[in-house]
Order: structure tokens, then C-alpha cells, then sequence
């Protein structure tokens, strides 16, 4: 019976990789193609030469180079404050001891609940208000701080034992000193999912780009991309090409990072 | 250094863990903070190291009133029962943290952790991280990183419960010898009389937060000042046997043999009272005024541990071997000065 239900699991594992991972394969492929072996019926598997020409063509049509650089810029500045905000966030609801804290706690946790789309009208019009309209602070300003990551990071803050920071305030300790000399080295691994998530987070962001962003100077890549596709609608080859230069990155990175961002989640997220 | 205690006080809400702890630590002394679980011991480490701030009362070190002064000001090294070391720091890191904190430059920082590391015997493990120490030499790293800073007083709370027998046994010597070595003011949290009597100059004992009695450790012993000193220190513990006074004799519960020592000459008549003789206290004798009744004998090598009845009341004894007890013999016994008290069966204040 065991052996039975283990058949099944497995079997059950690989048919959904399958599915999971044929979208990849093909745009893989497709990416290499000719034009008349992306439309031939039925479907050919396999390109008959692995020639970068459709890559040339894409990125000739739109400036990818400009959309990569935005996306990077993007990605490094708001992975990096929201970090720091994260951290600083932690280490407060963890550690000191503030008239309201749990209540505050509470009140963003419940905060966490609002869908982002709810929030994209209301982010908006601050963007228009304060002027940034199609810039590059359009772009980071709005995610500059996380609820999620903050409380990855708390439930990570609380496990490490209280004696640790008698130790260390008794051995002329501040707080400012305890938490980056002995809480975030401690906390490296919940920090590198962190960082890992949010990054992944950032560099797929759509929606958001596409309402703030109206010039090329500014597109990120997935909404360059997507501006690309309208334009090059006649050349699936090339359209393919491109979008494998906007997931490769990241494919990239989870591979070598997948233990971090799988362990960092069923730590912060089955916890507390 | 010289800490003063006065009337110091600690209530979580309406629990008192300390109450109105009054004492003196003198210079260069190790003190014994002795007591069951939960009476208040931790407590009162952490309100002289500035942990918990005093709900009443006052601390001095010296001259100064540290009562509401932070934990980093008061230049205390503290080791925690779990030790506390920074599990990501080198053992080197770890001892130079509390010199990094006060900005000394690196050179000295690590010419003094190796001095430290060299009195505490970790001077060939400063490049392993904590997980990779066992637990002996965990708390000698965490002596060293609580002695590097020179404290002026040294703190430690149950530093050797996670040990086994054998090195708790070679770790108590070994900080008596650092503690003497650096001449440092100590206080040493324990609830193992043993090794509270082995290692300290002076034993506070305390229950419930209330100080029962401030000594030299054989005077703890010897001159218990009531029923719950006398109970804690002593293995096997003391025997108990609760009785009656009349006319300046000991009648045991379940005897009409009167007892007549000279620890009753005082005692008002019908007063409940434990005669309260520890087990080494007994000499056999032929015409002693006590009368038991022998139920088991073990041997011991040179001595038996007997086990006796008085009345209702089963006691041991440590006897000579020469006498040759035998099972379920009558006997009389009689006792010597030391280890012999007579307290109030209801209060246990000593009456005698
Ligand atoms: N933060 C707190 N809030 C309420 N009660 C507390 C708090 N800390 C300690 N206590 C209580 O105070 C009493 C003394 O605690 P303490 O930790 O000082 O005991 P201890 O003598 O160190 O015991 P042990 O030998 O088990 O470590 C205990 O009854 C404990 O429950
Ligand atoms: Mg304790």
C-alpha cells in the first residue's frame, strides 16, 4: 500500500514538473527558431540551428540594454531599503518594548491581507501628487518598506534567546551596535530569502511599471517586453527571444539559491 | 570591589521574586547565592547587573549608587547559565566583544584575549566558533569573555547545570582558582549546596525571595538558624523527629520514653517541637538516653548508614562498623554537640 501511494506521488511530482516546466522549454526553443519553424503545424520540437540572430533583431527593435540597466537600478536600489527598513522594523517589534507595539504589530500584520492591486490607485495618485510621474522614483519609491519581510525577519529576531542581548548589552552593547554586530550576521540565512524574494519580486513587477511609466526611458524589462510583443506581434521567434532575456536572470539565481528561498519561507511563514 | 545591598526589592506585579534583600559583598569575596528553584536567585543577579531595575531598595557599588544605572555602565561581566556566546564569532571574536564595545584599539584587544584565554585554558581553540566546543570549554570562553574587560564585579548563574558530574567537579576548582587568581568580587548562583560549600567564601541562602540565613559555609552547616537551613544543606538530609516537650524531656510521637538531653532545658512545657540530628551525630551507647529500634543496616566500608525508628519517626544514622548493629535489634544511642537542633514544629525558628 505504501509502495503504492509513493508510485503515485511520484508520478503525480513529475507530471506537474512537466507541465511546470514546458512553458521554459519552449520559449526556449521558440527563441532560437526561424519564423517558419515557430508557425509550422504540426509543431516542431526542435530549432535547426542554435543561432542568436533572433536576439539581434529584438534587441535592434527596442533598446533591452536600456530596459535590463532600468530594471537592475530598480531592483538593487528598492532590495536595499527595503532591507534595511525590514531590519530596523524587526529588531523594534522583536526588542524594544514600546507603549502599543503589539497592536501595531497586529495592525500591519492585518494590513498584509490588502492585495496590492487594491493599493494601486491610492499609490497613484501619491506618485502624481508628489511629481514623480514616468521617473525613476516612481518606480522605488513605493517599495521601499515590506510587512512580509519585516515579519519574516521578527519571527527569525525572536528565536535568538534574550541572553544574548543582556550579553551584549552588559558588555557596552547599544542597541544600534547588538542588532548589525550580532542579530543580522545571526540572521543571515532568513536575510539572504529576504533579499532573494524580494529581488525576484522586483525584477517580475508588471503592473506596477506599466501604470507609472509611459516613456522608454523608464521601462523596466517585463513591461518593455510587453510593449515589445505589441510591436513585434508578426515574429513569435523574436518575442521569444526577448522574454528568455527577462527570466533567464532570475531562472538563474533560484537555482543556485532555491534551498534559501524554500527554507526562509517554511521558517518565517509555519512559525509564530 | 564592595557591593552593598539594601533592602532591595523585586515585584512582577503582585509576585514578589525578592523581598527586602539586605547584604554586603566584600571585596575580593565569592559569594554563594544559595536557594531552591524559584526563589529568586536569577532575580537578583540580574538587578545587580542591571537587567531588571528594582521595584524598592537600593545597590551600591563602592560609593555609587547604581540602582537605576543601564547594564553597559556598570562595569559588570555576567555568564549566563546558557552561556550566551555569539554562535557567528570566532571564540577570538567573542572574547574581544565587550573591548570592541569600548573601542580598544585591535591590538591590545587581542593581546588581552589571548591572556585571558591563556588563565582560562581556550588559548588553542580561538579560532573555533562556539558550535564547536564542547561544554566545558563553552563556559570557559564565557568566563573569559565576562573576565576580559576587568569587571568590577563577576556574575555567574548556574554556570556549570549543563555539565556532567565530573567536569562540574573540575570547573568549580577551576573558577575558584581564576576567581582567586584575579581578586574579582563574585557572586555565584547555585542551587547545589555542594558545590556552593566547596567554592565560596561566604553562602547567602534564601527561599521565596527572603534571605534565611548570610555565613561562612560550615557555619551554615554546623549553626543552621532555622528548620529550612537546617533541611537544605546536609546529605543525607538532616533527620527530622517531631515531638512534645514535657517537663524539660523529649517525648518523639509515638513514644512514652521521655528524652532527656540538655538542649530541652529551656523549652516550655507542651511545646511541638523537631529534634532535628544529623545522621553523623549519633553515637551508639549503652546507657544513651535515646532508644531505637535498628530496621536495616548497610555497610558503608569503615561506617553503616542505619535505618532506625524513634516512635512513629524512621531516621539514619552513620554508625561504626565495630559496634556491629544487627537487624531488627533494640539499641540506645546518644549525641554529640555538633549537628543536634531542637526547632519550632510550626514556625521552624530554632529554639535550641
Ligand atoms: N518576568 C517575570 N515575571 C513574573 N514573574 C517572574 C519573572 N521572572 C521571574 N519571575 C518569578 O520570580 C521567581 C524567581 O525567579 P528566578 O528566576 O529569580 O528564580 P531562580 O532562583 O533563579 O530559580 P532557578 O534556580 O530555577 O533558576 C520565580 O517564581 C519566577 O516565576
Ligand atoms: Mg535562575
Amino acid at each position: 500500500m505504501r509502495k503504492l501511494s509513493r508510485v503515485f506521488t511520484y508520478l503525480f511530482l513529475t507530471v506537474t514538473g512537466i507541465i511546470m516546466f514546458f512553458p521554459f522549454f519552449w520559449m526556449f526553443m521558440s527563441a532560437f527558431k526561424t519564423s517558419a519553424e515557430v508557425t509550422a503545424s504540426p509543431p516542431v520540437w526542435l530549432p535547426s540551428s542554435f543561432s542568436l540572430v533572433n536576439f539581434q533583431l529584438a534587441f535592434q527593435k527596442a533598446p533591452f540594454l536600456r530596459y535590463f540597466l532600468n530594471s537592475i537600478i530598480v531592483m538593487v536600489s528598492s532590495v536595499t531599503v527595503t532591507t534595511v527598513t525590514s531590519i530596523l522594523a524587526a529588531f523594534a517589534f522583536s526588542r524594544l518594548r514600546f507603549p502599543g507595539r503589539q497592536t501595531l504589530f497586529t495592525l500591519l500584520l492585518s494590513m498584509m491581507m490588502l492585495p496590492f492591486e487594491m493599493l494601486i490607485i491610492t499609490n497613484y495618485r501619491t506618485v502624481i501628487d508628489l511629481g514623480i510621474y514616468d521617473s525613476m522614483w516612481a518606480l522605488v519609491l513605493p517599495f521601499t518598506s515590506s510587512i512580509f519581510y519585516t515579519y519574516i525577519l521578527k519571527n527569525f529576531f525572536d528565536t535568538v534567546p534574550d541572553s544574548l542581548y543582556w550579553s551584549a548589552r552588559i558588555d557596552g552593547s547599544s542597541n544600534w551596535n547588538y542588532l548589525w554586530k550580532v542579530m543580522v550576521p545571526m540572521a543571515r540565512p532568513s536575510l539572504t530569502t529576504v533579499i532573494l524574494l524580494n529581488a525576484l519580486a522586483s525584477w517580475n513587477s508588471f503592473m506596477w511599471p506599466m501604470y507609472v511609466i509611459a516613456t522608454d526611458t523608464y521601462r523596466t524589462l517585463p513591461w518593455g517586453l510587453q510593449v515589445f510583443t505589441t510591436e513585434a506581434g508578426s515574429n513569435p521567434e523574436q518575442q521569444m527571444a526577448a522574454s528568455t532575456v527577462v527570466v533567464l536572470p532570475m531562472i538563474i539565481l533560484f537555482l543556485f539559491a532555491r534551498k534559501y528561498i524554500v527554507g526562509g519561507v517554511a521558517r518565517g511563514g509555519l512559525k509564530g | 570591589m564592595r557591593v552593598v545591598l539594601d533592602h532591595v526589592t523585586k515585584k512582577f506585579d503582585d509576585f514578589t521574586a525578592v523581598s527586602e534583600f539586605s547584604a554586603t559583598l566584600e571585596d575580593g569575596e565569592l559569594v554563594c547565592l544559595l536557594g531552591p528553584s524559584g526563589c529568586g536567585k536569577s532575580t537578583l543577579l540580574n538587578m545587580l547587573s542591571g537587567i531588571l531595575p528594582p521595584t524598592g531598595g537600593q545597590i551600591f557599588f563602592d560609593k555609587d549608587n547604581v540602582t537605576n544605572m543601564p547594564p553597559e555602565k556598570r562595569g559588570v561581566g555576567l555568564v549566563f547559565q546558557n552561556y550566551a556566546l555569539y554562535p557567528h564569532m570566532t571564540v577570538l571574536d567573542n572574547i574581544c566583544f565587550p573591548l570592541e564595545t569600548q573601542h580598544v584599539p585591535k591590538p591590545e584587544r587581542i593581546e588581552r584575549a589571548n591572556e585571558i584565554a591563556k588563565l582560562v585554558h581556550v588559548d588553542t581553540l580561538m579560532q573555533r566558533r562556539p558550535g564547536e566546543l564542547s561544554g566545558g570549554q563553552q563556559q570557559r570562553v564565557a568566563i573569559a569573555r565576562a573576565l576580559v574587560k576587568n569587571p568590577r564585579l563577576l556574575l555567574l548563574d548556574e554556570p556549570l547545570s549543563n555539565l556532567d558530574a565530573r567536569l562540574r567537579l573540575e570547573m568549580r576548582e577551576e573558577i575558584r582558582r581564576i576567581q582567586q587568581r584575579t581578586k574579582v568580587t563574585a557572586v555565584f548562583v547555585t542551587h547545589d549546596q555542594e558545590e556552593a560549600l566547596a567554592i565560596s567564601d561566604r553562602v547567602i541562602l534564601m527561599k521565596a525571595g527572603v534571605v534565611q540565613q548570610n555565613d561562612l559555609p560550615q557555619r551554615l552547616y554546623d549553626e543552621p538558624c532555622n528548620q529550612f537551613v537546617a533541611n537544605f544543606l546536609g546529605n543525607p538530609p538532616i533527620n527530622n523527629i517531631p515531638g512534645t516537650v514535657h517537663g524539660h524531656l523529649f517525648f518523639a510521637d509515638g513514644t512514652d520514653e521521655g528524652i532527656s538531653l540538655p538542649l530541652f532545658q529551656n523549652i516550655a512545657d507542651g511545646k511541638r517541637v523537631n529534634l532535628s540530628i544529623r545522621a553523623e551525630a549519633f553515637i551508639p551507647e549503652e546507657n544513651g538516653p535515646i532508644p531505637a529500634h535498628v530496621e536495616r543496616v548497610f555497610t558503608m566500608g569503615k561506617e553503616e548508614l542505619a535505618i532506625m525508628t524513634l516512635g512513629d519517626t524512621e531516621f539514619r544514622a552513620y554508625i561504626d562498623t565495630e559496634v556491629g548493629l544487627v537487624n531488627g535489634q533494640n539499641t540506645r544511642l546518644n549525641v554529640r554537640r555538633r549537628g543536634v537542633f531542637v526547632f519550632d514544629l510550626e514556625s521552624g525558628a530554632k529554639l535550641a
